[in-house]
This record gives structure tokens, C-alpha cells and sequence, in this order.
């Protein structure tokens, strides 16, 4: 899986402290090594979104308010909304683990208060991953993202922990033969 | 410049002088756990797609059937069985399967796991809890689960450190709890997002271990990476013949440096509960007494160990539970099923007509064996209670200590267990 360059779909807004219950709740855990059966219930539980992802055009980009993915380890959060077909999450601020779980499953998932705060639900945007930036066509705006540690760069390029370890295996592998 | 404990953790598993927040580390862990809902994704990554065909270190990976075991359906019973199926194959020597473990968070400090000074990662959020125990440790994903089975190292961002300070004592009634969901409610649900949360303070003296792993257990809640307190004689006495392998604790340096310092005189610290819809909603029980409850769930790796039995058995003996109200009781693990059937405490439940249940996680998540429906409305000695975290989204989850669940079971309302039983017996507060 190689790293897209750059991004674009219309946005998809949600509020602050989205936990994961709420991401994909935990009755759908029984799903746990079906992607696509998971996507159909992504964002489930948020009250009023009932139905969400069979709205979502595979593409499209998930906003959201601060420590988004707060609550379980459950790594069925991010790979729901990957099996949603969104492409992209962009947020003011994630919960740690959510966070790690997106970087080592190699999914983009981009830190932007101003994004976060600006975009409305229904913008079109175009996410420039290499730099960085964020452009809202809907309203002509250009929002930054907080740039990732190299260690973290590098997961995401090489498309996450699975491939780093398989390196890292191969390595060990040599040295002892 | 000194280290805290847990900056010396981290510093000691990547082989390193010092670290400091901020940093991005590889460290080596030493002890890893997975359960019925996090080892079929992080076995089948570990294998089919690392390709990594042995786990590293057989001895330091405990596997429990927690979550949605005895299988609560079909769909469950395949994880259940791919859980067991991979801990046979891999060795795994801290295999609990049904009837014989619990919930992971009572089951490894109980079998002295999870001990002083060391790493520990678990595939579930709530593994900040072992940190009671003066360790790191916190939650992580399947793919992190992967990645410590088959290498035993894993990467870290050591964490900035808020220390908490507590004096004085907690007054009767008032619990670990109701500290933490104080505490929690101060910071918020994002107070301590990614950073270690260091509890310090006389006020822990009066703690016993199960009490103190309910402090760092609800870490997670004020988004924490770790909950660590420091080693001291009740941490000792805790492990004496229970540790299962050589320990060495750590302490913070003097010359630490901390990100804030918060001073608590837990003497203040009324008897609480979080409101709908999230941990850090805290209210004194005043305001929310006489709130009408459906159901009552003492449980989860929270607050269902044998001394939070004993507290609920001691308001419901000779006391029956109100009408149109349903008690539900599931121990965090058989070992705390097997000590309260000794005790008598089993007895006790039954005779007060609450459902007793066999050990695992159940209704927490919502996941069985108490799942509540539209608008109903749940007291809960739980962690969480997010929208749709017990079941509905429009069910209403209110959090406390297991007295107060207990009494308000009695009534059929929000109530202060003292309205039930005048004073807790000396032997169980």
C-alpha cells in the first residue's frame, strides 16, 4: 500500500470527545476481523447518526472536535471508519490510542485545530499530505496541520507497523543464520 | 536533570541513560496481555501479515476470555475459540480460559503479573490499571499487540507528567471512587490526554491495593496514557507471596520535572457520582439522590473485587432490592467469586434478589448479561459512560461506588448508603 500524495471529499463534521462506543459500538466487536461489516455501522452510536455510512461516498473525510477516538483500545475504531470508505480523518485533538492505532495501520489521521474549528460539514476539501495543508474549496480557505515526528513519518510511509516489523523480522532473521 | 517513575520506566526499556518527555522511544516490554476481543486481530496480523510464527516470550503474555465470554453468541464463540486456539499454539502460559480467570484487570495483579518497575502493555484500555502496582503500563491496539508478540519492544512518546497530591484522609463513606470521578471531573475527560498521572500523597496510605487500582484504572477516562503511584509498605504486602517473578521499584527524583502539580484535600471530597453522558460529569450525591434507576450493575475491573463485594454485601444483607428494579452483580474474577462464596457474601446477593453472574465484563460494554434499552437508566460501579457505552444510545448511565450502587438498589433511587445502614462495619470500609 503505497502513501497517497493528495486527498479530496467532502467533509463530514462531529463534535468533541467522540469515544469509541460511539465510533463502533461494542456489540459490532463480534466483527472484529471484517472491515466491511464494521464500516456499515461506523459512527453508529453518535446520537443522530443512525445510518451514517451508507451516506458516505468512499473518498470522503471525517472532521471532527477534540480527543476524538476517546475510551477503548478497541483498534476496530479507525479500521470501521477506513471500512466506511473514508479516506482521511482530520481532527483538533485524538486520544492517544485511537491515534496509535490509525499510525500503525498506516491511515492518515491529520491534527488541525483551525480545520477542525472551521469546516463545515458538506465542504469540499483537499488534503495535501506531503505538506501539510488542507484547502476548503466550499469556502476558499487554507488551514494548517501539525506535522508528524519523523518515527511517525516513517510508519505512515512505509504503510505502518505490519511492514516495519516484517523488516525488523527479516533483520533479526539474518542475523541469526 | 531527575526522571519521574515513569519517565525511568521508559528509559530502562530502551536501554537509555535518561529520556525525556516528548521523546519517541523503542522500548522493550515485560509484560504483555490480549483478550477475546484484541488476540484474534493481533493473532492474525501477528502471523498472516508479520509473519512472524513464535511469540517472544511465552511466560510474559497473559490471554484472557473476558469481553464477550461464555460466548454470548455465535459471532463471539469464533473469537473465543480463535483466543484459545492461538494462546495453545503459541504457548501462552498465563492462559485463563472461562470459569478460571475474569477480567484481565483483577485477574494479573491478582496472580502477581504485573509487578514494580516494569513495562507492561495490554490490548485494552483499561490496562492503565496495573499501574497501582508502581509500573507502567497502558492500552494499546491489535497491531501494537502484533508488534510486542513478535518482537517484545514496542514504541513509546514518553509523556509529560502530572502529578496529583492528595492530603488528609477520605471520610467515611466517600471511596477511591469517588476520588477519582472528583479528580476526573476537575481535569475533564481530555485533563491528562497522553501524559502519565502520578498519585501521590498521604491520603494513598489509607488505600489498600484494590481500592488504588481503581484510582488508575479510570486513568483512561482523563485520557492518560498511565496511572503510577509510588511502591510503598501496602504495595509490598500486597505482592509478598504472590509475585511471580523478582521486582525492583522505581521512584521519582527529587529534581522531577512536571508538567503541573494538582493539591487535593480529599477530606473535602464528597460522596459522588459521574452523570450522563461522560466520566468527568461529577456531581455530589446530593444532586442527583432520588433519581428513579431501572437497573444496578455492581462490576467491571472497576470496582467488583472482593473488598467492593464486601462494602455491597454489608448494605444489602437482610435488605431486599426494590420493586421494578433489577440488581445485577458480576464479580471481576473467579477468585473473587470463589473468596465471597466463602464468605458468605453470594448468599447474601441471592437472599436480596440480585442476579449473580459468572465473571467477564458483561454489561459494562454492553456487552450481555445486562445490556439496558431505550431510556432506561443504570446506576453503575463501572468506568464509562459515553452514549450507547451499556447499550441504547439513549440509555442513561450514572457512575458510583458499589455502597452507593448497593443502597440505591435497596430504595429504587439515587440514594447515600448511610440512609440503608448507618455505618459501614469497620472490617469492610
Amino acid at each position: 500500500m503505497s502513501f497517497p500524495k493528495v486527498l479530496r471529499g467532502k467533509a463530514w463534521k462531529f463534535g468533541v470527545n467522540i469515544d469509541t462506543d460511539q465510533i463502533i459500538p461494542a456489540k459490532y466487536a463480534i466483527y472484529s476481523l471484517d472491515e466491511k461489516e464494521l464500516g456499515k455501522h461506523a459512527m453508529e452510536g453518535v446520537p443522530g447518526r443512525e445510518g451514517w455510512a451508507s451516506q458516505v461516498t468512499p473518498g470522503d473525510i471525517l472532521v471532527a472536535d477534540s480527543n476524538f477516538g476517546c475510551g477503548s483500545s478497541r483498534e476496530i475504531a479507525p479500521v470501521a471508519i477506513r471500512g466506511a470508505g473514508i479516506s482521511l480523518v482530520i481532527a483538533d485533538s485524538y486520544a492517544r490510542i485511537f491515534f496509535r492505532n490509525a499510525i500503525n495501520m498506516g491511515y492518515p489521521i491529520l491534527q488541525s485545530p483551525q480545520a477542525a474549528e472551521a469546516v463545515a460539514e458538506g465542504d469540499e476539501l483537499e488534503v495535501d499530505l506531503e505538506e501539510g495543508i488542507i484547502r476548503n474549496f466550499t469556502k476558499g480557505d487554507e488551514y494548517r496541520c501539525e506535522a508528524f515526528p519523523e518515527f511517525m513519518n516513517e510508519l505512515l510511509h512505509m504503510g505502518g507497523l505490519v511492514p516495519w516489523v516484517r523488516k525488523r523480522l527479516e533483520e533479526q532473521r539474518r542475523a541469526a543464520s | 536533570m531527575g526522571m519521574t517513575m515513569t519517565e525511568k520506566i521508559l528509559a530502562r526499556g530502551a536501554g537509555r541513560e535518561s529520556v525525556k518527555p516528548g521523546d519517541l522511544v523503542l522500548a522493550k516490554v515485560d509484560f504483555a496481555m490480549g483478550h477475546d476481543l484484541t488476540i484474534p486481530p493481533a493473532g492474525r496480523i501477528m502471523r498472516e501479515q508479520m509473519g512472524a510464527e513464535k511469540i517472544w516470550d511465552p511466560d510474559r503474555v497473559a490471554v484472557t476470555q473476558d469481553h464477550f465470554q461464555p460466548a454470548k453468541d455465535a459471532a463471539s464463540a469464533t473469537l473465543g475459540r480463535l483466543t484459545r486456539e492461538f494462546s495453545h499454539e503459541m504457548g501462552i502460559k498465563w492462559y485463563f480460559e472461562v470459569g478460571q480467570g475474569g477480567i484481565c484487570h483483577t485477574v494479573l495483579p491478582e496472580h502477581g503479573l504485573v509487578l514494580p518497575g516494569e513495562l507492561v502493555v495490554g490490548a485494552d484500555s483499561h490496562s492503565c490499571t496495573y499501574g497501582a502496582l508502581n509500573n507502567f503500563a497502558t492500552g494499546i491496539g491489535s497491531t501494537d499487540l502484533a508488534c510486542v508478540l513478535a518482537l517484545g519492544e514496542l514504541w513509546f512518546r514518553v509523556p509529560e507528567t502530572l502529578k496529583f497530591v492528595y492530603h488528609n484522609r477520605l471520610k467515611e463513606w466517600v471511596e477511591a471512587k469517588d476520588l477519582i470521578l472528583y479528580v476526573i471531573g476537575q481535569i475533564g475527560v481530555d485533563g491528562a490526554r497522553s501524559k502519565a498521572m502520578e498519585h501521590v500523597g498521604e491520603a494513598l496510605k489509607h488505600i489498600d491495593m484494590e481500592a488504588r487500582l481503581t484510582i488508575t484504572n479510570m486513568a483512561i477516562e482523563a485520557g492518560a496514557k498511565n496511572g503510577i503511584l509510588e511502591f510503598d509498605e501496602v504495595t509490598k504486602k500486597y505482592l509478598d507471596g504472590r509475585a511471580k517473578r523478582a521486582y525492583t521499584p522505581v521512584t521519582s527524583d527529587p529534581d522531577a520535572v512536571y508538567e503541573k502539580v494538582f493539591e487535593f484535600d480529599v477530606e473535602k471530597v464528597e460522596l459522588g457520582v459521574a452523570k450522563p453522558m461522560s466520566p468527568d460529569n461529577y456531581a455530589p450525591l446530593s444532586e442527583v439522590a432520588g433519581t428513579r434507576l431501572d437497573q444496578v450493575f455492581i462490576g467491571s475491573c472497576t470496582n467488583s473485587r472482593i473488598t467492593d463485594l464486601r462494602r455491597a454485601a454489608a448494605v444489602l444483607e437482610g435488605r431486599h432490592v426494590a420493586p421494578g428494579l433489577r440488581l445485577i452483580i458480576t464479580p471481576s474474577s473467579h477468585q473473587v467469586a470463589i473468596q465471597a462464596e466463602k464468605e458468605g457474601l453470594i448468599g447474601t446477593f441471592l437472599a436480596a434478589g440480585a442476579a449473580w453472574t459468572t465473571a467477564t465484563c458483561g454489561a459494562c460494554l454492553g456487552g450481555h448479561m445486562g445490556v439496558l434499552g431505550d431510556g432506561e437508566v443504570c446506576l453503575s460501579t463501572t468506568n464509562r459512560n459515553f452514549p450507547g457505552r451499556m447499550g441504547h444510545p439513549k440509555a442513561q448511565v450514572y457512575l458510583s461506588n458499589p455502597a452507593v450502587a448497593a443502597a440505591s438498589a435497596v430504595t429504587g433511587v439515587i440514594t447515600h448508603p448511610s440512609e440503608v445502614l448507618k455505618h459501614l462495619p469497620a472490617e469492610v470500609a
